[in-house]
């Protein structure tokens, strides 16, 4: 296994957070001026970034899960106001394990954006779907669909199988998390085209598996920014006359965000190589990253929080914005006790 | 009279129960080293093998489903013989290294003192020159292994009128000089694995120096470098009760595995055993590509030491009251309060979860220090521990 980045993912990690540093305009949404920093969406599109996974022959580029989980380490570290992980990793990677030609090259290029409709806790969304005319049409409502509020393309899960529709209707939810969008979907005899396969469940698996690497990342890109804002902040604040940073409450406190840091990207780094190299040792590998860094994210950004004092609860403070991206996280995909017996269920498998 | 004694002495060796344990741990070192598996990745010229850690993680991984006898090995394997190579002349390698990984002989680390634990450089043995040789004397504790070892790593004052870092050396000594008194210490377990030692007079030659002299507190540090890889990367190895393969097993045994509770905490202790495993892994590919782990070592001791402490409250969760009272000789009962008792241990030992902390955030993260008040006085001039300095 490989664990550690080639030249070529380094470079790959600079283009990205230059990019980043030009472009990212992450307080605009946030402070209402649009669901999605559409711009940015441009220039990731422009780079190829969009379908960096997909397969050359659907207009992707071609590139491993490592390289997308070093974008999405870059996006989490900006939190990026970018439908990336709804359209380039739940989409997409959908739509691919379903062999879809139709959709998922517009995905891939950027051209649209995506988003999957499940259950919150990674079942058939409450979604029917009825033969009719020698189509299918849906019903129903999808709740807590992540960018689901920008997006054109639904991938749905269903009791039925699969399903990929254009037609539904947005209602945008408030979030908890602002730089990300969420939205409950209305399929009203909604036309739809289904996307067969021997077995639909093992779709939704491998999906959610691929979802918590790439979650993962982003995660870790969050970790590794408070860590660093963190340790900055306690070099320059001085109170009682010595930089903060050298008493020892402060300083232990940065250690340990140090140490969650360097353990969370130690878990990625392997659940990333597994999606490239080793399928088989995927699955344990991608629940375990899930288990260890959704709370140590959060514990990472209320701890970066903390230490920043005052000035961290204020509102021009980005500490906030991580604080809630984290918690956010940390309950998607049915919440941090579902990844548990996740990965409960996996291990029972292993010894 | 001397003949006399020359044969009491040989027939007592040859004939005095030995520890078993200790003779079998040598006899698989020998035949580890016989193989070509001993020093994976040290020099060959040593004995070593000269491979890369491919290598060795390829053995952590196989070895790991055994209980290798070798732990007595452990201080020489992971901190004194990497320190001689770092430091060692030609002459100091040649010497230790091959007996060393041969399993002939047995280093321990002579560092603490009752005065000096987490400031190790406030110690209070003193090394005085006379002539070439130095005589030395004072006092160390928490030795582990020092009742078995044959050669020790010793660091010593040998200037006190300079600052408490500048005034010391570090010397290869014999354990069996008759000037070295070991005395086994009990831990908080009840067994003695560790000892005070006492020098009254040891007098060692010019080339017992270790280094510069004068720079002790550099070979300490380097040692300590080691020290907290050798702990942190210490792989959990199959039987260690605390293992998670293990607790898993011991949840089935006591039909606690469909509790969610339990299945929750043991997923999470797997998920932390993992992290650190691939965290040492990582460590271990960087320093291949030619970037050493530096101060990153700290991590994987102060998470090690976590790991152990969330390892004990899992356990406590599976065994419940079987944790606090078992049949005699029930190995289970035992084996589970043996891994309750050593579990402060993990916390101190090889330096505390606190200056682990303040490692990783002085040398890796540039936080400013506390200030120091001893760092520019005459070493004469301080109070250390909790006694008033010679």
């Amino acid at each position: 296994m490989q664990l550690v980045l080639d030249t070529e993912q380094q470079q790959l990690r600079s283009t990205v957070r230059k990019l980043l540093a030009d472009h990212n305009n992450v307080r605009s949404v946030v402070d209402g001026d649009g669901a999605y920093d559409a711009v940015l969406w441009r220039h990731l599109a422009e780079l190829g970034l969009t379908g960096l996974v997909v397969p050359e022959e659907l207009g992707g580029a071609g590139a491993g899960h490592v390289e997308r989980a070093v974008v999405l380490e870059e996006l989490g570290r900006a939190l990026a106001p970018v439908p990336f992980f709804a359209s380039a990793v739940l989409a997409a990677d959908a739509l691919a394990a379903l062999g879809d030609t139709e959709v998922l090259p517009a995905l891939a290029a950027g051209e649209k954006i995506g988003a999957l409709a499940v259950s919150p806790g990674w079942g058939p969304a409450p979604v029917s779907a009825t033969e009719r005319d020698g189509g299918w049409v849906l019903d129903g409502h999808a709740p807590f669909v992540i960018s689901g509020d920008v997006a054109e393309v639904f991938v749905i899960y269903t009791a039925d199988g699969w399903f990929v529709a254009e037609d539904a209707r947005r209602m945008p939810l408030t979030t908890l998390d602002p730089t990300r969008g969420q939205a409950k979907l209305e399929f009203a005899a909604s036309p739809a085209r289904r996307l067969d396969t021997a077995d639909p469940a093992a779709v939704l698996e491998e999906v959610r598996d691929l979802a918590s690497v790439a979650l993962a990342a982003e995660q870790v890109g969050g970790i590794g920014k408070v860590l660093e804002t963190t340790v900055e902040y306690a070099k320059m604040r001085v109170q009682f006359g010595r930089a903060v940073g050298s008493y020892q409450a402060v300083k232990h406190a940065c250690a340990d965000l140090y140490s969650t840091s360097e353990r969370a990207e130690s878990l990625l780094r392997h659940a990333a190589w597994a999606a490239d190299h080793d399928r088989e040792a995927l699955p344990l590998a991608a629940a375990s990253t899930q288990a260890f860094t959704g709370p140590a994210y959060f514990a990472a950004a209320a701890s970066g929080l903390q230490l920043h004092g005052g000035i961290g609860y204020t509102w021009e403070h980005d500490a906030h914005l991580y604080y809630k991206r984290a918690k956010s996280c940390e309950l998607l995909f049915g919440g941090h006790d579902a990844q548990l017996a996740r990965l409960a269920g996996r291990l029972d498998g292993v010894s | 009279m001397s003949e006399f004694r020359e044969k009491v002495r040989a027939w007592l060796a040859e004939n005095v129960p030995g520890d078993e344990e200790l003779a079998n741990a040598k006899r698989f070192q020998a035949a580890l080293y016989d193989a070509g598996l001993a020093g994976i990745t040290w020099p060959k010229e040593f004995g070593g093998q000269g491979l890369t850690s491919a290598e060795q993680q390829v053995f952590d991984q196989e070895s790991a489903r055994y209980d290798l006898p070798n732990s007595v090995f452990r201080i020489g394997m992971g901190m004194c013989g990497p320190t001689i190579l770092d430091l060692g002349t030609p002459e100091q390698k040649a010497r230790y290294i091959p007996p060393l990984l041969r399993g002939d002989e047995i280093w321990c680390q002579l560092f603490s003192e009752p005065g000096a634990g987490s400031d190790v450089a406030s110690l209070q043995t003193r090394a005085v020159r006379d002539g070439d040789e130095w005589v030395v004397n004072g006092q160390k504790v928490w030795t582990t292994v020092a009742h078995l070892a044959d050669f020790g790593a010793l660091l010593a004052r040998t200037d006190p009128d300079v600052p408490k870092h500048q005034g010391l050396t570090m010397f290869l000594i014999d354990m069996h000089d008759a000037a070295v008194t070991v005395r086994p210490l009990k831990d908080m377990t009840g067994r003695a694995p560790f000892n005070e030692v006492y020098f009254e007079n040891l007098r060692l030659p010019a080339d017992a120096v270790l280094g510069q002299v004068g720079q002790g507190w550099l070979a300490a540090v380097t040692m300590l470098g080691h020290e907290r890889v050798s702990i942190g990367g210490f792989v959990r190895k199959r039987h260690d009760p605390l293992a998670h393969a293990n607790l898993a097993e011991t949840a089935r045994r006591y039909g606690r595995d469909a509790d969610p509770v339990v299945r929750a905490e043991l997923a999470k202790l797997y998920a932390a055993e993992r992290a650190l495993a691939l965290f040492n892994v990582r460590l271990r590919q960087e320093a291949e590509a030619g970037s050493p782990p530096g101060a990153r070592g700290s991590v994987a001791k102060l998470a090690g030491a976590q790991l152990q402490q969330q390892a004990v409250a899992v356990a406590g969760l599976i065994a419940g009251p079987r944790a606090t009272a078992w049949e005699p000789g029930d190995a289970a009962g035992e084996e589970l309060a043996l891994a309750i008792n050593q579990t402060p241990s993990s916390s101190i030992a090889g330096g505390t979860d606190q200056i682990q902390r303040t490692i990783i955030g002085d040398r890796i993260l540039g936080l400013p220090r506390e200030p120091v008040v001893d760092r520019d006085v005459p070493f004469r001039e301080l109070r250390v521990g909790t006694q008033r300095s010679a």
